[in-house]
């Protein structure tokens, strides 16, 4: 089938390479890293090997700083309730914003649930927290604060190196949901300042279902796996080395090809953006000019719902991602973009469209005379154009 | 997701548009929950000769209101104050469970364009274009999560078990 994806953010194709050397792992039958036989110290070594790899992609300073996870979720969860019990002598409270992926609205809620409070910070209509916000959330009782890197609906970069100060200045634990920004915008745990960082391997073209987090050394963070001492005491289980292989190459082609990856991705959003109102009128882009991923576009287009959006370009073979209550399964509009002060009506007609490496100009064009069409006949049928086209 | 009966609907939506000077209009809807339906009918001695709608919403409500304004086509008033959201989805030959809420929607719009003509008829005060509420629940008194099934504390805004959000009614 060919399919144009404009859906990478809920999946990625695994490059050619990634499937290579996961084939590779399978046919290997590679040992349990924990055992002390020759067998399992040979893929002990694998496991230490690619540990380097995929912390070089973030530039830790010890490799034991990357934990290895079942993804980006586990790392959240991880990251959230480990800090929040590890903490839990010194105070109760958590800072955290709006925007933030259910991974951490609903870890949070749990803990809530369990005594601990919450502030949820505003954020202002680019999605942006503003870091002076977050001083003045943090009492002597904060353990943790939870600020997303960036934003899986709306693309939008948050200022973590600025609030990462204050943090540090604070004493209090900083943990950043990564998930979508690792392998697609340089990220630097050093230059960040982050005490945690979640990240997850499809993003950069790895397989799904594997991840990682990264914790500072010194970071108290309790285990989210109880059971054997892998991952230096931090998650127990036995490793899923298959996974962790694919993750790994992942890593390697992310760390050395990302600018030119960057640049793809750069030029195909920027056309198009410019070239959108030749085809489309009466819609906003929720995601902002700067600060913002590279491979992602939220666009509201008004008077329609993004599920009929996103059936018709189906019907044309083409994958988008839409954000309307219908489509999630949520009964109400995204949190996100009432967040950042879209109306519900316009949220339930925002989609999410996401590019990668495999999208060509070619694409672009079929994507923006596809979505004309589709406009105009669910504008046709819409009474809220109605309404418009009257007065 | 939806199975070919309904594909058809969506892709081929039958009755769209606006009559201006209809005999009956009626407006359901809630952007909050993302769906909208406007019914137009004009009626000829006590029978609909012809019905149009306008809808903003998800394959489902689409779909739901293309079929609905093919059942009522021809039906005498009458009839048509009998036909449920249940015999539109019937006639779509099924809709996901989750998606039932959306065709909640067809119904209420045709039953409410038909109170409007009738009360245009008596030359009673126009009934007013009403929006329909969230949705109701379905178990008496007592509350469900949607998503997990689990029985809700009052007045919460999340289910306690799954996290999930839940509207303001619940």
């Amino acid at each position: 089938m060919n399919i144009i994806n404009l859906d990478h953010i809920s999946s990625n194709p695994l490059m050619p390479e990634v499937k290579e050397a996961m084939i590779a792992a399978i046919q290997a039958d590679y040992h349990n890293p924990s055992s002390q036989h020759k067998k399992g110290e040979q893929a002990a070594e694998i496991l230490d090997k690619a540990r380097e790899t995929v912390g070089s992609l973030i530039n830790v300073s010890d490799p034991r700083e990357v934990v290895f996870t079942s993804g980006g979720t586990e790392a959240v969860n991880h990251a959230v309730k480990g800090a929040a019990m590890a903490g839990a002598k010194k105070g109760n409270h958590i800072i955290t914003s709006n925007i933030e992926h259910n991974a951490v609205i609903r870890s949070v809620r749990r803990l809530k649930g369990l005594g601990y409070t919450v502030t949820s910070l505003d954020v202002d209509k680019h999605g942006y927290v503003n870091p002076a916000d977050v001083a003045d959330a943090i009492t002597d009782k904060t353990i943790l604060v939870s600020i997303m890197h960036s934003n899986n609906e709306t693309g939008t970069i948050q200022p973590i190196e600025e609030i990462a100060k204050i943090t540090k200045q604070k004493k209090v634990v900083f943990h950043t949901d990564a998930v979508d920004s690792v392998g697609v915008v340089p990220i630097d745990v050093q230059k960040l300042g982050v005490d945690l960082l979640s990240f997850s391997s499809n993003t950069f073209y790895g397989p799904t279902g594997v991840g990682g987090l990264y914790v500072r050394r010194g970071t108290l963070v309790w285990p989210l796996l109880d059971g054997g001492v892998q991952e230096n005491n931090k998650r127990g289980g036995t490793e899923n080395l298959i996974g962790i292989i694919g993750m790994a190459k992942a890593a390697e082609l992310a760390r050395k090809k990302l600018p030119a990856w960057q640049a793809h991705l750069e030029k195909l959003k920027s056309k198009l953006l410019t070239e959108l109102p030749d085809y489309i009128d009466d819609y906003i882009i929720n995601t902002p000019p700067e600060n913002s991923l590279p491979n992602l576009i939220s666009l509201s287009i008004q008077y329609i719902e993004g599920e009929s959006v996103m059936l018709m370009l189906d019907e044309e073979d083409i994958a988008i991602s839409t954000r309307s209550a219908c489509a999630t399964g949520s009964l109400r509009a995204s949190h996100v973009l009432l967040s950042i002060g879209l109306s519900h009506v316009d949220a339930q007609g925002t989609l999410v469209l996401t590019i990668g490496q495999d999208n060509t100009e070619e694409d672009i064009d079929r994507f923006l005379k596809s979505l004309q069409n589709t406009v105009e006949t669910l504008r046709n049928i819409s009474p809220l154009y109605q309404k418009v086209k009257k007065n | 997701m939806y199975n070919k009966v309904v594909m058809d609907h969506f892709k081929n939506p039958r009755n769209v548009g606006v009559i201006e000077d209809a005999d009956g209009v009626g407006e359901v809807g809630n952007p909050l929950c993302g769906d909208m339906m406007t019914i137009y009918l004009k009626i000829k001695d006590e029978i609909i000769d012809d019905i149009k709608f306008q809808t903003f919403g998800c394959g489902s409500a689409i779909a739901v209101s293309s079929m609905l304004t093919e059942i009522v086509r021809g039906k005498s008033v009458d009839e048509a104050k009998k036909v449920t959201n249940k015999d539109v989805a019937n006639a779509l030959e099924g809709l996901p469970k989750n998606k039932l809420h959306c065709s909640n929607l067809g119904a209420d719009a045709l039953q409410l364009a038909i109170k409007n003509y009738e009360s245009k008829k008596a030359g009673k005060p126009q009934v007013e274009l009403k929006r329909k509420d969230d949705h109701e629940h379905s178990h008496g008194d007592t509350c469900y999560c949607p998503y997990c099934d689990v029985e809700l504390d009052d007045g919460t805004d999340f289910c306690t078990a799954c996290q999930h959000s839940l509207n303001e009614e619940h």
